[in-house]
Formats: C-alpha cells, sequence, structure tokens
C-alpha cells in the first residue's frame, strides 16, 4: 500500500467519521520510507526517522510497549537461515529503546512447527528484552498437532478458550483474541460464536472513551482474501468496538507492514523477525520471499507502540534490524 | 569339431534361456501385483496439483509439500487426515471406498482440493 493512499485515507476519514480527533495523534512509519506521520487535529505532520529526539517527543506517551511477531524459531530455509540471530536482533532493538517498554506483545508463530525446543529457544532469548512481562496470542504454527494445548500450557494459563483474554495497563484495555484455531475449508481466520460472545461480554462494562487495543495473529481486516489474509468473522467483532472511540488493532501473520484507519479503528500489521511475505499479489503465493543477504534486516523488525492520553490516541513506530 | 556344441549342451542352454525369461515376466507381474496404482500429488506455491485428481478405487495416492512452509492434506468430512508436513514430507493414503472427497490444508485453508474414486 503507498503511503500517499495512507495519507489519504487517513485524512478523508477524519472529515467524515464525525469523532472529535481535536488533539488527535497518529503515527505510523513506514519501514523503507524512513518517516514518521503524525496526524494532530487533522494536520499531517512528519518527522524524518533520524531525528530520534523528535520523534521521542512526538511518541512519547504514558503507556509504551513494543509488538513482536512471527518469529518463526526452527525455520531454517533460504529466506532466513538464522531467525535467532534476527530474532536476537529484535531484542537488541528493543534495548537500545530511549525508554524500556512496559511489557511486549507477541502476535504469533513463535515457533515454526510448535516443536518445544522451537518455543524454549524464543522464551529464553526474550529473557534478554528490558521487560518479562510478554503477552502472547497463537499464531497457526503455535497450534500445529495437539489443538493448542502445548501453546495454552506455556502462554495461556489464565486465558478462556483456545487461549483469548483481557488486561488493563494504565487505563488501556487490551484484548488478545484467537483467529488460528478450526479453519474451515475455503476460509481465512475464524474466531468462532464462543469467542465472540466473549469479547460482547468483555468490552460491555467499559466507558466509551477506553481506548482499546486489540491483538490476534491473522489480520482482523481483509488484506488479501486469496491468501487467506484475513478473519471470516472479523466484521462481527469490530462490531462490539463500534461504540469506542479509539481502538487500535495489531496483527502479524502477513510479516510486513501494513496500516489502515477506518472510522474509529486504526488497523496495523508487524514484520516479522523471521523472514519477508511478498505483497499481496505480487508472487505466485504468500511464501517465504527471498531477498539478497544484505536486505533481510531492513524487511523485518518491531513496532514500538505508545499511548498518549492527553492526545487521546496510539502512536505507533516500526523499526528494523537494521 | 571342437566349435560345434554338443546336442545335450544346446538343450540346456535354451531351457536356461527360457527359464531365466520366464522368471523375469512372472518377477514383473508380481511387482504390478504387489502394490496398488500409484498417483501422486503436488504441493507447490500454497496450491495442490492437480487440483482435482480422479482415480480408481484402491489407488494409492501420495501428497509431497514441495513449499518451505509447512501444509495439511485434511478431508472435510476427516476420512484421512496428514500430520505436518514439513518442506519434502510426503503423506499417502489409499483410496479404498468410492466417492467425492474435498480436502484442504488445515494451517492454509484457501488451499483446497478434490479427490474422486471411482
Amino acid at each position: 500500500m503507498p503511503m500517499q493512499k495512507n495519507r489519504d485515507a487517513i485524512l478523508s476519514d477524519h472529515n467524515h467519521d464525525g469523532i472529535d480527533r481535536r488533539g488527535f495523534l497518529k503515527c505510523m512509519a513506514w519501514a523503507g520510507t524512513g518517516a514518521l506521520c503524525v496526524l494532530e487535529g487533522g494536520v499531517l505532520k512528519s518527522y524524518g526517522l533520524d531525528d530520534p529526539a523528535r520523534i521521542a517527543k512526538a511518541a512519547r506517551g504514558e503507556l509504551s510497549f513494543v509488538q513482536i511477531s512471527d518469529s518463526h524459531m526452527g525455520f531454517n530455509k533460504p529466506a532466513n537461515s538464522d531467525v535467532i540471530a534476527t530474532l536476537k536482533a529484535a531484542v537488541a532493538k528493543i534495548n537500545a529503546l530511549p525508554a524500556p517498554p512496559e511489557f511486549m506483545l507477541h502476535t504469533g508463530d513463535i515457533s515454526h512447527l510448535s516443536k518445544p525446543v522451537e518455543f524454549d529457544t524464543v522464551d529464553q532469548i526474550l529473557q534478554s528484552a528490558p521487560t518479562k512481562d510478554v503477552f502472547f496470542v497463537p499464531g497457526e504454527h503455535d497450534v500445529l498437532e495437539d489443538d493448542g494445548k502445548q501453546y495454552r500450557e506455556r502462554y495461556g494459563k489464565n486465558t478462556k478458550g483456545a487461549g483469548w483474554y483481557s488486561f488493563d495497563k494504565k487505563g488501556v484495555h487490551l484484548i488478545g483474541l484467537v483467529n488460528v484455531m478450526n479453519l474451515k475449508a475455503g476460509g481465512m481466520g475464524s474466531l468462532g460464536a464462543q469467542q465472540l460472545k466473549w469479547l460482547e461480554d468483555d468490552v460491555r462494562h467499559l466507558s466509551k472513551s477506553t481506548p482499546v487495543i486489540v491483538f490476534a495473529h491473522m489480520p482482523l481486516w481483509n488484506i488479501y482474501p486469496e491468501w487467506g489474509w484475513g478473519t471470516d468473522d472479523s466484521a462481527q467483532a469490530l462490531s462490539h468496538l463500534k461504540r469506542f472511540g479509539s481502538v487500535t488493532v495489531l496483527n502479524g501473520h502477513i510479516h510486513q507492514t501494513m496500516q489502515k484507519v477506518e472510522g474509529n479503528v486504526t488497523f496495523h500489521t508487524a514484520t516479522s523477525t523471521a523472514f519477508p511475505q511478498p505483497r499481496p499479489g505480487a508472487a505466485p503465493s504468500p511464501g517465504p520471499m527471498k531477498v539478497p543477504a544484505e536486505q533481510l534486516r531492513g524487511l523485518l523488525g518491531v513496532t514500538d507502540v505508545n499511548y498518549v492520553r492527553k492526545h487521546h490516541a496510539l502512536a505507533l513506530i516500526d523499526s528494523t534490524l537494521e | 569339431m571342437r566349435i560345434r556344441m554338443r546336442k545335450s549342451s544346446w538343450i540346456l542352454c535354451v531351457a536356461a534361456s527360457m527359464l531365466l525369461a520366464l522368471a523375469a515376466l512372472s518377477a514383473a507381474q508380481k511387482s504390478v501385483a504387489a502394490g496398488p496404482p500409484t498417483v501422486e500429488v503436488k504441493i507447490d506455491n500454497f496450491t495442490f496439483t492437480p487440483a482435482t485428481l480422479t482415480v480408481k478405487a484402491g489407488t494409492q495416492i501420495t501428497w509431497t509439500n514441495g513449499d518451505d512452509i509447512p501444509h495439511t492434506v485434511v478431508s472435510d468430512n476427516q476420512s484421512f487426515k496428514s500430520k505436518v508436513l514439513d518442506t519434502d514430507e510426503k503423506f499417502t493414503f489409499t483410496a479404498s471406498k468410492p466417492g467425492t472427497y474435498s480436502y484442504f490444508c488445515s494451517i492454509h485453508p484457501k488451499m483446497t482440493g478434490k479427490l474422486v474414486v471411482e
């Protein structure tokens, strides 16, 4: 998705959704473009990524956390023969942030083949992160053989159903959803009736001014159905979040950054720490994309998320591993 | 006189050749009779090829994953279900009961195929 298109989308949305965006701050940075864009009261501002002090000022918030995704531990094919090194580089990137994140989200595909040694390796590498507080949701690669039993034993002890849960951090309500189980032939990601009912009940008691962050592995918006890049029943989930002024949806799965703003909802996908995947339709299949070695780390990365209360918004900054 | 073969030796020779030929023939027949007919389905670029396969009952079908990403082969009605196939791994199913079996990859459900057993 070209950057210009996104700017248009945000500005157009600002003009038509009727939500008061005074003081609204929306940041996005695109791997490769080297820019941080901020939408403030309808005016788009951009900062060069080579100006860390200004970025820090623009993006500093009361709540700061990092999203990592798709570490695919165990993958050893030509697209990246050393996923241990790139996950370590991602952790080093997080350690180098101006302020340590309060917690981390891992949006799934922790492992490549659901093997215990793969999960063990990721856990060990994450020990070096600046926070031990890591919240997970499973990717389809984490629940391959046992309907996710091993995943839930490791990462989902206090979760509901297939591993969904919610928690609050500094007034922000975070919801981890599972959309990689019981997939139907011909379909995409799936949340299922039980989880949708739980979601409806989970947000019922919240005031509409509560910022909501939803994170799940597969995109909760239809990015490219031909490759299954979406979730069949995501519209039902989003219908339960309509009344909230600020909803941010964080996903992984497609191994590249993409962002869309629709009404009160900002959708964002994170890069992988393991290997890139092609842009939608740009290759015969969504399989791992082999790039020249010197380009690989420019296509992998982490996402830094900041919540600025007085601006009532979330700022997302994607950093590559370079 | 020396280069002429004795009559008994010549008969022996012919008999031996015939035995060898018979043995070879029966071995060939045995190899066909020993296994059912086999057919291959390739998994490449998140696609089953051929997407629709028609076979006689008793045919042995082998799926081979040529992708760098794991896949599965699962029939919609659970008549057959592979374990997770990593790169170059195979799954074999012998189609004994006639019918139409729709199947898919349970990891990437957009990947679908059809097996018709006659």
